[in-house]
């Protein structure tokens, strides 16, 4: 595993996060977040459901304004972009949505296409067809091409939306919870396909998940998310040795597990 | 007492929102690139869905008036009129309420429940980042679709409808087939038909945009898919009968003129 100081010397951030407030009615659920991504980084971003970590990555995107502070991402600052300006930064931001959020009306090769309808550019001098097979290929559904959404599994659903995901060639990737509602054997299948991807497009990610193991085959940090703020951040290593109770509580089916079984 | 004064101000505020809606609609309804392949898979699911309804309900609205109205029409000596009688009934009002309110019922709470459960799954979220605007590829083309087939929707119910009336006219009288149509027809002018279409764009209109509306903006978890269905009903049926009162008021505008 490398180390996370050696990965942040002397690199412009992709994504950075300053002081992100946001509210919904009275509801405070971030209340000053900051968060840096670098190139070829894996951050796991930890916290409890509800803890708006969800809302967080939705500011990278668009899809949720922040009431205050910076979101920059590749350098752009997000809330300050016209329609035209933020599809330019999309392209560049894969967004793997928790529920995998495939298209039902339409069939997984539909689904496929769907992104490129936009950006047919990202596959220049590739013919759509194979650039869509390949892709579906490469995450063991070619078989599927023509099913429909209802007709896929879970663990093929999350396949699906992964290779939707990736047909644009993004340079970022944000994970909301991708093992999450999986059993444990498709999970793995899932964080393989993830290990893979990042192997062959040097990607950085920001990955939501609650899957320690999952946390520690894959971060190069992790970060938590807790009270709205970034409350402390770390390698797996140096948080699993953490005394804070808030801390620990994320390690404890881990120890327990280690512990007893 | 509070609860009323609130309930009120709900209501005002919430017709403001779908009238900020139908706005936002008007703004984008000609923006290219349209989306006409979406535009015709919706037509057709929309004319598809409800054709079979609406004739159904519309046929047996032509044999109930019919039989209803017959013994009046005896008393009066009037029932060599059945015909033109139940033609401007029937075009001007019947047929375009049965269409409108089944509308409401099957398509209003389609569109709802599924751009609610879009909306609740993210896939609107997902259109939006994979740069195509949900609103256009989504409510524009169901609006627009809704708009354009709400009158043929009519056109059949009153197509059936006159036919209800005749089959009951045939066997309890014995008039012929080409004699009704003839009568049927010649009641009606074109102050009865333009009235009656136009209304049906404007019943179309608010079927979508209500539809669209509600489900848009659904609240999260599956239940908010459900009152998204429900409410858009609904509300999309009280708007309705507000749109056909100021319909036939201005069409009594139109011919005391
Ligand atoms: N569009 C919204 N409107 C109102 N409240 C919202 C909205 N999106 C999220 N929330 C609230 O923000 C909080 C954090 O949500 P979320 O980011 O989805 O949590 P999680 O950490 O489980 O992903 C929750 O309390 C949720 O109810
Ligand atoms: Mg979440």
């Amino acid at each position: 595993m490398k180390n996370s100081e050696t990965i942040k010397s002397g690199l412009q951030p992709l994504i950075e996060i300053k002081g992100v407030k946001k509210k919904f009615g009275e509801n405070e659920v971030l209340k000053g977040f900051d968060l840096q991504l670098f190139p070829k980084e894996n951050v796991v971003i930890l916290g409890k459901s509800g803890s708006g970590k969800t809302v967080l990555i939705k500011c990278l995107v668009g899809l949720v304004e922040p009431d205050e502070g910076a979101v920059h991402v590749l350098g752009q600052s997000i809330p300050d972009l016209n329609q035209h300006e933020l599809d330019k930064i999309r392209k560049e931001v894969g967004f793997l949505f928790q529920g995998s959020a495939l298209y039902d009306s339409m069939t997984l090769r539909e689904n496929l296409q769907f992104p490129l309808r936009r950006h047919p550019e990202r596959i220049k001098g590739e013919n759509e067809e194979q650039a869509i097979r390949q892709i579906l290929q490469s995450v063991g559904l070619e078989h599927a091409i023509n099913l429909m959404p209802a007709e896929l599994s879970g663990g093929m659903k999350r396949r699906a939306a992964l290779a939707r995901t990736l047909i644009l060639r993004p340079q970022i990737i944000l994970y909301d919870e991708p093992t999450t509602g999986l059993d444990p054997i498709t999970a793995n299948e899932i964080i393989g396909l993830m290990l893979k991807v990042q192997e062959q497009y040097d990607t950085a990610s920001l990955i939501i998940t609650h899957d320690m193991d999952f946390a520690r085959v894959i971060s190069n940090r992790i970060v938590i998310l807790q009270d709205g703020i970034n409350y402390t951040e770390g390698t797996y290593l140096e948080l699993s040795k953490s005394q804070d109770p808030k801390v620990k509580a994320f390690f404890k089916d881990v120890q327990s597990r280690n512990q007893y079984g | 007492m509070d609860s009323i004064l609130n309930r009120l101000r709900y209501s005002f505020e919430e017709t403001g929102r779908v009238a900020a809606f139908a706005g936002r609609f008007f703004s984008e309804a000609f923006r290219r690139p349209f989306e006409w392949r979406e535009l015709f898979r919706q037509c057709y699911l929309i004319g598809y869905q409800s054709l079979f309804l609406v004739a159904a309900t519309g046929f047996i609205m032509g044999l109930v008036l019919t039989l209803q109205l017959r013994p009046t029409m005896i008393e009066f000596g009037a029932v060599a009129n059945m015909p033109n009688m139940v033609s401007i009934s029937f075009i001007r009002e019947i047929g375009p309420m049965v269409t409108v309110l089944i509308c409401a019922g099957k398509i209003g709470s389609g569109i709802g429940a599924e751009l609610g459960s879009m909306r609740v799954t993210e896939q609107i979220d997902a259109m939006e980042v994979s740069g195509t605007n949900p609103f256009h590829f989504l409510v524009v083309t169901r609006i627009w679709a809704c708009i354009l087939m709400l009158p043929f929707l009519v056109i059949a119910a009153d197509t059936v409808g006159l036919m209800g009336s005749f089959l009951v006219e045939s066997t309890k009288g014995s008039v012929s087939m080409i004699l009704y149509f003839d009568k049927a027809f010649s009641a009606l002018s074109i102050g009865d038909v333009v009235p009656a279409t136009i209304k049906s764009f404007f019943f179309g209109l608010v079927i979508g945009v209500v539809g669209c509306y509600k489900g848009y903006n659904s609240e999260k978890g599956t239940a908010g898919v459900g009152k998204a269905a429900n409410t858009a009903v609904v509300l999309a049926s009280l708007l309705l009968f507000l749109v056909d009162l100021l319909a036939v008021l201005i069409a009594d505008i139109y011919y005391t003129i």
